[in-house]
């Protein structure tokens, strides 16, 4: 115990970049998936098949590779920018893949009946969009969002591997010093579980929330 | 064919057309025009093309061929003209598909508000006296879900008819009703239809059919079979294809 109460100033910085990482890049994601899915619903073809393109890629390749090919052969190319701030963009850019899969899941729980019927009564389609579609798929959304982000929190600890200090890092230094891995990891991940459960527990209530009463 | 001499412009006018779902010949030259304040009933075997016909008519559907005119205006292909045209063509669809996440009243609100620039205050009046009509003032504040079937389909006429439309499809409004919830619809249909309306039905209600349609189409693997008055249409004098049809579906 006392591992962690000597270390707490190191261990605390680690958790501040977790949450920066964390809350930055869920910004990101569902800014960048929200573009992908309406990409992705949209009538031009060509946006059609570029954002599929864009979840197929990023579903499909692991996140550790996609962070190694950021941190070691983007400097290559010329483009250096700080570690945390590389681990930011490639966890937005993958992240938003999961975010505009579970909005899309959401535009389909809308009845394909109640967009015709919105289309009839002469709406455009941003109006049927903004006006019956979204407002509906946001309530499927909110539950499915929450586990994106859980799963987003829980990748934070693979920047890690490419040297960013965040909490996994900075637990695993005062490891190598300490050597006492039950309680420093233990409660490493027991601030893991809790930040797990304030993401679990504000989906639930912003679900019901917007919840249709049936 | 009505008596009616076709001087004026009709309202509805479907000229030649043809559409293919696949290698489905669903609708093949079918040519049909409906005057205004007439009612024209389509029926017909399941698969035989009448909700497609239907649907042509605020372009639901697009054609392959041949023109779809509503009030002497060929329907745009897309885009803003054609949520023009369709906000003038009023449609009640077989499941209601009301808005589920708003309430009754702002189910027919929307439509006049945020497609005419109706005011608010304004729509929310005459939202109410179409609820009064149809039956279901008292539901107003209620959501979709809360109400019967037979509610649900009288709130989605009422919503059409917000729009004040030049005319208005019911594509198998009662299909998917309780048969003691049939009556409530038909009855809604009925006073709209005395009351001069514009009227495409797509039904199996042949009661309906006899009592409010000034002109019966019967439809049969994608063709137009027979046109004709209700009395004369049901008294059988018709096509063979139309007498099998008639002896199947009025013995029960």
């Amino acid at each position: 115990m006392s591992a962690l109460v000597e270390n707490w100033p190191a261990l605390l910085a680690g958790l501040g970049t977790t949450l920066l990482v964390l809350v930055t890049s869920a910004v990101g994601a569902l800014v960048l998936g929200t573009l992908v899915v309406v990409a992705r619903v949209s009538p031009v073809p060509v946006l059609r098949a570029a954002a599929f393109g864009y979840v197929q890629v990023l579903v499909n390749v692991p996140l550790l590779a996609l962070l190694l090919l950021a941190v070691f052969a983007l400097p290559d190319a010329g483009l250096l920018a700080p570690l945390t701030l590389t681990a930011i963009i490639v966890l937005t850019v993958y992240e938003a893949a999961y975010v505009a899969e579970a909005l899309r899941s959401g535009i389909n729980t809308v009845p394909r009946g109640q967009v015709e019927a919105s289309r009839a009564l002469g709406f455009t389609l941003s109006q049927t969009l903004r006006l019956v579609v979204v407002p509906q798929a946001a309530r499927a959304v909110v539950q499915p969002l929450g586990n994106v982000l859980i799963a987003l929190l829980m990748n934070t600890a693979l920047a890690a591997t490419v040297g960013v200090v965040e909490l996994t890092s900075a637990v695993n230094k005062v490891n190598l010093v300490q050597a006492e891995p039950i309680p420093i990891f233990g409660a490493a991940g027991l601030v893991y579980m809790a930040l797990a459960l304030v993401i679990g527990l504000g989906a639930g209530r912003i679900e019901k929330r917007v919840a249709i009463r049936r | 064919m009505s008596a009616a001499a076709p001087s004026r412009t009709p309202m509805v006018s479907l000229q030649a057309v043809d559409k293919h779902f696949g290698a489905l010949h669903v609708l093949q030259s079918v040519d049909l025009d409906v005057a205004a304040g007439e009612v024209v009933v389509v029926i017909g075997p399941s698969g035989s093309g009448k909700s497609t016909l239907c649907r042509t008519i605020n372009r639901l559907e697009s054609v392959d061929s041949g023109q779809v005119l509503v009030d002497g205006v060929p329907v745009p292909a897309e885009g803003a003209a054609l949520a023009r045209l369709r906000a003038d063509v009023g449609m009640v669809f077989q499941s209601f598909d009301l808005f589920a996440h708003k309430t009754v009243l702002d189910n027919l609100c929307l439509a006049p508000v945020m497609v005419r620039g109706t005011p608010k205050a304004q729509a929310r009046r005459e939202a109410m006296e179409l609820l009064e009509r149809v039956g279901i003032a008292d539901k107003a504040g209620h959501l979709p879900a809360q109400l019967s079937g037979g509610q649900q389909q009288r709130a989605a006429i009422a919503r059409a008819l917000a729009m004040r439309p030049k005319v208005m499809l019911f594509d198998e409004p009662t299909s998917a009703l309780d048969p003691e919830m049939v009556a409530e619809v038909l009855a809604v249909m009925t006073s709209l239809a005395d009351e001069g309306m514009t009227m495409v039905v797509v039904t199996h209600e042949m009661g309906f059919a006899r009592r409010a349609a000034d002109r019966v189409v019967f439809m049969d693997a994608g063709r137009i079979v027979e046109v004709a008055p209700p009395e004369q249409f049901f008294a059988g004098g018709g096509s063979e294809r139309t007498r099998s049809f008639l002896s199947a579906v009025l013995t029960h």
